[in-house]
């Protein structure tokens, strides 16, 4: 079982790269896909693609579903919760924090 | 839906000080002020000094965030590596002069400007990306009970 920070960093990791954001973009825009045609949009070679594509499903970001030869990749949106808790807890803390400098503010001279 | 609209952008938060610039700067980049209202710190307004920010130690984490100094322009732009429990992430802090004193502008997003120029199809940029999360949780909650 993956711990929170983990999964978190697995998450970031693996959007920290235009090529595998375009990819989960993609995929969260146009349902399931093969490597053979996201391969034909995101301007990269196949295998490029498919490690990409690994390091998504590392990260729970992308689901792949064999079927015969080929296998088809879905974008996996709840995966971004951790995203989306970091960016909550940060938009919290720095309210706080800028309210705590404001005091400092004040209590200072010139 | 506005709480899920606040928590898909990148992190942004703004505030109204009735004070100037320079003075507001100096809260910003002097370490003893800095530790009054953020935390312990090794500051330096530096181009390049690795520092670290220390708090208590909570749950599972240790508390330091390290950080590198990236952009130093005095009383206007200051930016700077946040890096701690493996998430690297960049804080960039803005100071715009008002008639009543400063408008104090953070933005922290999880990807350094240079990373961001590396790729300059500008398409595909943590802004847009983020920017685009929105619909897709949007879509997402749609699709439950909450």
């Amino acid at each position: 079982m993956a711990t929170a920070a983990a999964t978190r960093d697995a998450v970031f990791k693996a959007l920290a790269d235009p090529t595998r954001r375009a990819l989960f973009e993609q995929l969260s825009r146009a349902g399931e896909q093969t490597v053979v045609v996201l391969t034909a949009r995101a301007g990269v070679s196949q295998p490029a693609v498919s490690k990409h594509l690994r390091v998504l499903k590392r990260a729970r970001l992308v689901n792949g579903r064999r079927e015969g030869r080929e296998t088809h990749y879905s974008a996996q949106p709840k995966a971004l919760a951790p995203l989306m808790d970091w960016m909550e807890f940060y938009g919290k803390f720095w309210a706080e924090r800028f309210d705590a400098l404001d005091e400092v503010l004040k209590e200072m001279k010139g | 839906m506005s709480e899920a609209g606040v928590a898909t952008r990148t992190v942004v938060v703004e505030k109204e000080l009735a004070h100037a610039p320079e003075k507001v700067w100096r809260a910003l980049t002097e370490g003893e002020l800095i530790a009054r209202w953020l935390m312990a710190n090794d500051f330096k307004p530096v181009v390049g000094h690795r520092f670290q920010l220390r708090t208590q130690p909570v749950g599972g984490w240790s508390g330091v965030i390290d950080c590198e100094v990236l952009e130093v322009v005095a009383s206007q732009r200051l930016s700077y590596t946040w890096n701690t429990m493996g998430v690297d992430t960049v804080a960039t802090f803005t100071l715009t002069p008002t008639a009543e004193g400063t408008a104090l502008r953070i933005e922290q997003s999880g990807f350094s400007e240079a990373q961001e120029q590396n790729y300059k199809g500008a398409m595909y940029g943590w802004r847009s990306f983020v920017g685009k999360l929105e619909s897709v949780v949007n879509e997402m909650n749609e699709g439950e009970t909450r």
